[in-house]
Formats: structure tokens, sequence, C-alpha cells
């Protein structure tokens, strides 16, 4: 029973004087989940993190790992591991000294330790690495260390506080494939703090969307992407169009979409004729030229092309409003340029409806 | 060279002069004490005097326990008011600095009152109970300098994060302290305690108040009595004083080195 609930929050309840930061939150994780928590800064995604860790008291609620209700346990008693956005690695000691801290405080003896500080090291990918002091490290070498320390003494729980974002952009994205596969390899349940959307939805088994110290939505990368539960999960995860519609025959799911009556699935009930909606759709669900599926068309504009290597962002103006469009790139074709007429074509079935 | 430059030699060099000249003079005197040429027979008649070995040897002891005292008191408690209580820095600063205003005499007068032989805690009682006083005494004369010392030490690591890093690993306060504290502001206690070493060796006012053997007590017996080993010891003691300001400044090389790379 406990591997389907091993990490457990309920009712996660966070005040600093008058304001709470973090309102009630619940979620359940089985054993081996990779979990993001994604979400604008000051949402509270530290700060839950940080009552996991025990570094904070919630004001309400419980953790329980594995079975054990750790709200009330000191940090150090927890069995946890923890990666820091500012590396933390202790300055006086050399690499295996701060990846062997966790087992000698641990009291695993020496052979072993020096057995397993190699096999960490070979890990992380920097094997003889030992001797180096972290002064003497790249940022993303010391990382990888801090990740090695952290699992060394084997935790029940690695946490993660937006571990890449003092790192450059080419070795944020290789060092969190890096993290994920050897999160993969170690089984480990692992929680990962992240503003960036990107990277909670290319290593998450789940994402929890945060906002102002709730929950949005709790799902797959794949269903918080093309299945937003509310409009700020839409808006926040991934690029997102917002096209002006009216409705016009509500009992039938029409609506008025520049000039044209189209017919919508799953109008949500208590929208009554002439509401204004949103109708939500990803750029890369819009295309210049049809598809099967596609059954409206809009005419406009092209405003501005971006190359952006492997897809071209058409911005398009259609009648007023302005949407991205992605393609993929093709080599034989001409480029298209900045003045022509397109039809944009979209499938009725991939709009999202957003209340205004 | 430009005229600016030229007064600022000039007053260099008077600044220099004004350090140097009495220090040389010193020197060339205590060189004399043989008429006619230069020896170090003064030096030798210091260093050959028993009184000068006993009394060396005991401010040197009482130095050693001011430092691990004040060690002790201090570390904890910029690491706690640091970690903790961040609001109460102000009021820390304040309490160090005591010691720089209220003159050692006054601090002195206020012990020999407190603890005298007939009062609840009868330090002054015994040798040994003066000992301790006079050593919680230089741990309060140092105060200023080893607080100064410790909290730049401490200023120059995120003691939070690093706390925070070791408790998750599950070390103890006790362990953090020792194992990761400490040493990455060895440099600065180091410091702080070579000052601690350069006030304890050369005070005179609470030694000789509390009547205890010590070097500053005998310095000034000497220069009440003798022509030639005052100057010689007067050397001796601005000897001792720079190497252990020498031995800051080497220190200082040794300080634990972070790096925030971002590659
Ligand atoms: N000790 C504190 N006292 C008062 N308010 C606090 C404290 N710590 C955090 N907060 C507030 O709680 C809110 C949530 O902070 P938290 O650090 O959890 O945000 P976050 O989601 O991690 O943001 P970021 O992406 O910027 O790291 C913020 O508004 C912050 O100002
Ligand atoms: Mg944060």
């Amino acid at each position: 029973m406990s591997d389907e609930h091993f990490l457990r929050v309920e009712n996660l309840t966070k005040t600093y004087g008058t304001t709470t930061v973090v309102k009630g939150v619940s979620f359940d994780f089985a054993k081996g989940e990779f979990i993001s928590l994604l979400g604008p800064s000051g949402c509270g995604k530290t700060t839950i993190l940080r009552m996991i860790a025990g570094f904070e008291t919630p004001s309400r609620g419980s953790i329980t790992v594995d079975g054990e209700n750790i709200t009330a346990i000191p940090p150090n008693q927890r069995r946890l591991g923890m990666v820091f956005q500012a590396y933390a690695l202790f300055p006086n000691l050399n690499v295996g000294d701060n990846i062997a801290f966790g087992l000698k405080v641990a009291g695993i003896g020496r052979d072993e330790r020096r057995t397993r500080v190699e096999e960490m090291l070979k890990l992380i990918g920097l094997p003889g690495y030992d001797k180096r002091f972290p002064y003497e490290l790249s940022g993303g070498q010391q990382q990888r260390v801090a990740l090695a320390r952290a699992i060394a003494p084997r935790p029940r729980l690695l946490l993660l506080d937006e571990p890449l974002s003092a790192l450059d952009a080419k070795i944020r994205v290789s060092l969190r494939q890096e993290i994920r596969a050897i999160q993969r390899e170690l089984g480990i349940t692992t929680v990962f703090v992240t503003h960036d959307q990107e990277e909670a939805l290319s290593i998450s088994d789940r994402i929890v969307v945060m906002n102002a110290g709730d929950i949005e939505q709790l799902g797959t990368p794949h269903d918080i992407y093309n299945r937003p539960a509310t409009r700020f999960a839409a808006t926040f995860v991934g690029q997102l169009n917002t096209l002006p519609a009216r409705i016009s025959d509500a009992a039938a799911g029409q609506a008025n979409l520049g000039g044209r009556t189209i017919t919508l699935p799953g109008l949500p009930s208590g929208i009554v004729n002439g509401a204004e909606i949103g109708l939500a759709i990803r750029p890369e669900m819009l295309s210049p030229v049809p598809r099967a599926e596609s059954d409206i068309s809009l005419d406009g504009t092209i405003h501005d092309v971006s190359f952006l290597g492997s897809v071209v962002r058409l911005r398009v103006d259609l009648q007023g409003t302005m949407v991205n469009v992605d393609t993929f790139n093709d080599q034989s074709a001409v480029p298209p340029s900045r003045g022509d007429a397109v039809a944009v074509h979209m499938a009725s079935r991939d709009l999202m409806i957003l209340p205004r | 060279m430009k005229p600016n430059k030229l007064w600022a030699w000039i007053v260099f060099g008077i600044g220099a002069a004004y350090f140097l000249v009495p220090l040389i003079a010193t020197f060339e005197f205590s060189l004399k004490m043989r008429r006619g040429y230069y020896s170090f027979d003064s030096y030798a008649s210091v260093f050959s005097d028993p009184r000068f070995q006993t009394t060396f040897g005991y401010s040197t002891l009482i130095g050693l326990f001011a430092i691990v005292v004040g060690i002790l008191v201090v570390v904890p408690a910029v690491y706690f008011v640091r970690l903790r209580l961040p609001h109460l820095r102000p009021l820390m600063e304040f309490i160090t600095l005591l010691p720089l205003i209220i003159p050692a005499i006054v601090l002195v007068y206020g012990y020999i009152r407190l603890y005298n032989s007939s009062s609840i805690i009868p330090f002054t009682g015994s040798a040994l109970g003066t000992d301790v006083l006079l050593t919680c005494a230089y741990v309060t004369l140092a105060l200023p300098y080893m607080y100064r010392a410790v909290d730049t030490g401490m200023r120059a690591i995120d003691i939070k994060t690093l706390t925070e890093a070791a408790q998750i690993m599950g070390a103890d306060t006790a362990r953090i302290i020792t194992s990761i504290i400490l040493p990455n502001i060895l440099v600065a206690v180091l410091s702080g305690a070579f000052l601690t070493f350069a006030i304890v060796i050369g005070e005179f006012t609470i030694a000789s108040l509390l009547n205890r053997p010590a070097f500053g007590p005998y310095l000034q017996n000497i220069g009440a009595n003798r022509a030639y080993e005052p100057s010689a010891l007067a050397i001796i003691s601005f000897i001792i004083t720079w190497g252990a300001m020498g031995m800051i400044q080497l220190l200082a090389r040794f300080a634990p080195r972070t790096s925030a790379r971002t590659d």
C-alpha cells in the first residue's frame, strides 16, 4: 500500500504572519515517481519543498513518507536528500569527502564509504575527481557532485530546488536529462521544483501546477499540456493563442469566430447566447496548409517570421488578433515572408474554451 | 614626478618617520649596554632573567586559555545569531564593543568588588581562581576583535545553506559546527586568536591589579629599574606583536574558496 502512496501530503498549509503562502495543498505520489512543482515566482513551491525537508514547520497539515508521518521529525532524522540552487558544497572538503559526508554521519565504515564514493562518481560521470576541491569545478560539475552527495546515503526521497537555474542554458538542458537518467536508474522518488515549464514538461512523470499557494492542476505532462484544467494552467504551460468568439446558439454549441459559425464540442454548461468566450489553441495546432482534420480556416497576414531551428514560428494577424503558428522547418520550401497573405487552418476539436 | 605624487611621498615619509624613528632609536639604545661598541648584551641579560621566562610563560598560557574560551563563546554565539536570531545582530555588535568603551581599570575594579574573597563567588580567594578571573577578563578585552574576526569569516560563507545541506544528511548541530562551520572560518578564527594573543601578552592594568605574575607587570617593573633592558624588551614585545599580525596576513591566503560558476 505504501508504494502507491509513498509520498503523501495532506492539507499542507503555511502562514507567515497574516499571509497564507501555501493554502491547504494535498497530493499523493507513488514510489519512484519524478514529480515537478511548477509555478511562477512566489507561488509557494520552495516553501512546500522546505516543509517536506523539515526546514519550515507547516501551520497545518501532514507529510507522510513511506507510511511514516514525518511532519514533526527534525530534518536530520528524515533520511531525505536535497540539492540546492546554490550548489552548497562544503568548501573545506574535497569532492570525495563531500559525497562521503552523509555516509560518515550515518556511521558507515571507511572502506564502504570509499566504494560508494567511487560508485557515485562513476554515476555522475566524474570518475577520478574525488581529490578535487569544489572551487576547482565548473558549475555543472559542482551541481552533479551535489546530486551525488544527496543520493549517496540512499535517501527515501530526493528534493531538488531549482537545481539548474544558476547554470547556463546549454548545461541546464543536458544536466536535466542526466538527473532524470540517474533518477530512473536508482528508482528514487524525486520532487523537483522549477518555474521553467519546458523543464517540467520534459522530465516529469507528473507535474503539480501551482499558483498563489494553490494547486491548479496535477497530471502527466501530456495531460497538462493538452487538457489544461484551468485558464492559469493553460496559459502558464506552453504557448497559447487566444481567439475571441461569441456564442451564437448555446444549445447547438455554435459560436461566431471571425464571421464564421463554428461548432464547438463540449461547451460548458451555464454559457448563454451572446457570451464572449476565448478559444485557446496551441501554435502547433494551427497550420498554413489544410490538414485532414482541419474544419476551420481564417484569413490573415504574416506579420513576422522567426526561425527557431526545427520550428519556424509565424506571427499572423487574423483580423486584429495576433496568433503564433508553428510549422516544421522544411529545407526545400521557400520560407514565407512578411506581408504575405495566409490562410490559417485548425480543427475545432483542438480548441479549448476559456471563460473570459 | 607629478606634484601631487610628490606630496603623497612626503606625507608617507613623515608618517613612516613618526613610527620608525623611535623604533630605530630604541633599538640602537638597546645595543649600547657595553661602552664603546654595539652588542646584544641587554638581550642576553633579558633572556637569562628567570623572571622573564616565568612571566612570559605565564602570559602565554593565560593567552592560550583566553583564546580557547573566546572561540568556545564567540563561534557558537555568532553562528546562532546569524542563523536564527538575525534581528539581534545590532545588539550583539553593541555588546561586543563595550570592552573598547569601558576602561580596563573600571572592569578590574568591578571584578574585585564582585569576586573578592568575602563575596559569594570568591574568585580572588585563590591563585587558581584569580587565574580563571584573569582569563575571563582577557576574553572580554579581546571580545571586540574576536567577534569581528569570526563575524567576517561567517559572512564569507553561506552558513544557512551549508547548515541545511549538512542537516538533511543527518548531521546534528555539534557536528555541523565542528566539521563544517569551524573549518570554513578557521582563518578568521585564527586571526582573532593572534589578536587576542597580542593583547594578552603586553596587558598591564588587569594583571597588575589582580596581582598575577604576568609579562605586562614584569615589563613595567624592569622599565622602572633598569636602563638598557627595557629597550630590549620593548623591541622583543614589538617583534612578538608584529609576528602575530604577520601571521594573520599570511593566513588570509588560506581562506576557503567558493565559486559560483554557471558553466
Ligand atoms: N520567511 C518568510 N517570511 C515571510 N514570507 C515568506 C517567507 N518565506 C517565503 N515567504 C513568502 O512566501 C511566498 C512563497 O515563497 P516561495 O519561496 O515558496 O516561492 P517560490 O514558489 O519558491 O518562488 P521562486 O520561484 O521565486 O523561488 C512568497 O511570497 C514569499 O515572499
Ligand atoms: Mg523558490
